[in-house]
């Protein structure tokens, strides 16, 4: 299989790593199906199996807050000014989390803004996997001119810091939820089109899919029973480090005022209004909405890491 | 080598002159800077002399090659706010914004290594996987929030180090280590991971078998080739932090450009817009470039093909 993993038999330390696989043995190589694999080293990490659910219940709470967030997110009372959490003195319920300079809910507003971290990392990776997969496949496919073409802008997507790109993008259309998902999807299609168009172009000339041409089959159905199936696995693992990257250019986008709308709550807007009035003494405001998508993020991170040591052999050393 | 280099520099000025015509029409179509300059109840006169003295009521492809022109003399406009140049405007914040990066560089990169080599030499222990969970917490967190953090416990709480502002070294350490962290973060997780792929190599059990210590090994051996390729990765970093430093100059009130481009976002200064970008721009290609020429140099394999 790798050649890689016969070498691990002569390091001294084998079987260190938290999740070592059990080996079964095929013609002195290692061999371990892909989804044993996974599912092997899910059942053996404690981390994953938390994050996963700590995942699920963000998951959960993102698509039902309206009931779960204990108060509307947005609505400010005043006599509820800048109130701390609940277990400290001056808390004051429904507040568990304390309350912004405006009276509105923290903990609501990281229910609320998680959903929008959530939605806004999933949907415009989603895009850009679109995006890239299509456009990476044609390149690696069908060669020549529209290959230099996406490869060419490509190159020029990459040569530009991230941040900078989405940042004058933001200038540009001005703030919104559906320009700021669209602008992320901008940025990240490139990856996907570089690494799909590898995929592809190490597959093309193999015999299986020389023996599809030679039998008949229309270029459709090679670019997607054999060519895309292969490109599967590297874009998940690209898909799982995309996301939380994502989730965190968004919280910066609106924590500059360039992301979301004022109306929309956001992680990043909220740590911005805990900002102004820190040095009031009120941390609260800021410190949990950061923590919450530390959380978020963190656990994301884990599942990705965990999807590429089970999923691509060579990484699985490490581990 | 002197094609590739060839292609790289030519590839380079490509995308500047990409960047630079995208910046320039978008921004131009997408709003009028007059109607945020004048006042609401400005004579129309008044704001068609305005617009002709700023050279906007020309048609947009004229001012492209005006300001392709001028731009080769180093001239990108006038700020619309500040009334000066705002190429010098934004060079003057330059080397505040570079002392930010190339500080926070060095505390990456004097931590990470040890620290990455370490936790790859005792793979599974405790030392390894508290590298392991602290580098995942670095990179999960936003770091300007991270800046926020270290504002509220050594600034407001412990009140040992100043939030805001620049001059001392004081001022620098929370900046720089904030902005760091992520960093660091990334880069022992690329040196342990580059360690320990380099360990299975067949240099280092041979290196092992005829008897070289262990030390010996790690350094000398794993450690130089681990190093070849992060030299890419940590120099693409420096050029993304410059423009990733936007956020942490605004946590920190620090004086560097960045600031300055989030100012003239506010008000719609065009020119201060552009020359950010483009200046930006320019250091990171520069940089990839150089560190592109390091990388070439430093492995051998490479630098011997003709």
């Amino acid at each position: 299989m790798n050649h890689a993993a016969a070498h691990r038999d002569f390091s001294p330390e084998v079987s260190r790593g938290p999740y070592a696989p059990p080996k079964a043995r095929y013609l002195g190589f290692e061999y371990i199906p892909a989804e044993r694999q996974l599912l092997h080293s899910f059942f053996n990490s404690k981390l994953v199996q938390a994050a996963l659910l700590i995942l699920l219940s963000l998951a959960i709470s993102a698509v039902f807050s309206h009931w779960i967030a204990p108060v509307d997110p947005l609505e400010q009372t005043l006599r509820a000014r800048l109130k701390p959490p609940i277990w400290e003195e001056r808390g004051l319920s429904p507040y568990y989390l304390g309350t912004d300079s405006l009276g509105r809910d923290v903990l609501s507003n990281i229910i609320y803004g998680l959903r929008i971290s959530l939605l806004v990392g999933f949907v415009s990776v989603g895009i850009s996997l679109v995006i890239g997969l299509t456009l990476g496949l044609t390149a690696g496919y069908k060669r020549g001119f529209w290959e230099t073409v996406i490869m060419r802008a490509v190159d020029i997507q990459l040569s530009l810091p991230l941040i900078m790109v989405a940042l004058c993008f933001m200038v540009i259309f001005g703030q919104g939820l559906g320009k700021m998902i669209i602008v992320l999807a901008i940025t990240g299609w490139a990856e996907y089109a570089r690494t799909v168009r590898g995929t592809v172009l190490s597959i093309r000339e193999k015999e299986y899919v020389e023996a599809a041409h030679a039998l008949g089959f229309g270029p459709w159905t090679i670019m997607v029973k054999y060519l895309l199936i292969n490109a599967i696995t590297p874009v998940l693992i690209l898909s799982a480090v995309q996301v939380p990257r994502v989730i965190i250019l968004e919280s910066t986008l609106s924590f500059l005022g360039l992301g979301v709308p004022v109306t929309t709550p956001s992680i990043g807007m909220a740590i911005a209004r805990g900002y102004q009035v820190l040095f009031s003494g009120s941390w609260w405001a800021s410190i949990f909405p950061g923590l919450a998508l530390m959380l978020l993020v963190a656990c994301i991170n884990i599942v990705a890491d965990w999807l590429r040591d089970a999923l691509e052999p060579r990484s699985r050393e490490h581990n | 080598m002197g094609i590739y280099l060839f292609r790289r520099v030519y590839q380079a000025i490509l995308v500047f002159l990409f960047v630079s015509g995208i910046v320039f029409f978008i921004l131009h179509i997408s709003g009028d800077p007059l109607s945020l300059l004048m006042p609401q109840d400005a004579p129309p006169a008044d704001i068609e002399e305005m617009r002709q003295s700023l050279g906007l009521d020309k048609p947009l492809i004229v001012q492209y090659g005006l300001f392709l022109k001028n731009a080769s003399r180093g001239n990108l406009g006038v700020s619309y706010h500040h009334g000066q140049p705002a190429l010098k405007l934004v060079l003057e914040r330059l080397p505040a914004s570079l002392e930010l990066v190339v500080t926070t560089i060095v505390i990456s990169l004097i931590l990470a290594v040890p620290i990455g080599v370490l936790a790859a030499s005792r793979r599974g222990t405790v030392i390894d996987r508290a590298s392991l969970l602290g580098s995942l917490m670095g990179i999960s967190a936003p770091p300007f929030w991270i800046g926020i953090a270290f504002i509220l416990i050594f600034s407001v709480e412990l009140q040992w180090l100043p939030s805001s502002g620049r001059g001392t070294w004081a001022h620098l350490v929370l900046p720089a280590t904030s902005l760091a962290l992520y960093r660091l973060a990334l880069f022992i997780r690329l040196i342990r991971a580059g360690m320990l792929d380099v360990m299975t190599m067949d240099f280092i059990r041979t290196a092992r078998a005829k008897g070289v210590n262990e030390q010996k090994v790690i350094y000398k051996h794993a450690l130089k080739n681990t190093l070849i390729p992060f030299v890419t990765i940590a120099g693409m970093q420096m050029g993304s932090l410059l423009a990733g430093a936007i956020v942490t100059e605004k946590v920190f009130a620090w004086p560097g450009m960045g600031r300055l481009f989030l100012d003239a976002i506010g008000v719609m200064d065009f020119p201060v817009i552009i020359a950010w970008t483009l200046v930006t721009a320019t250091i990171f290609l520069t940089v990839n470039l150089a560190v592109d020429i390091i990388y070439v140099w430093l492995d051998p394999r490479i630098r011997h093909e003709k």
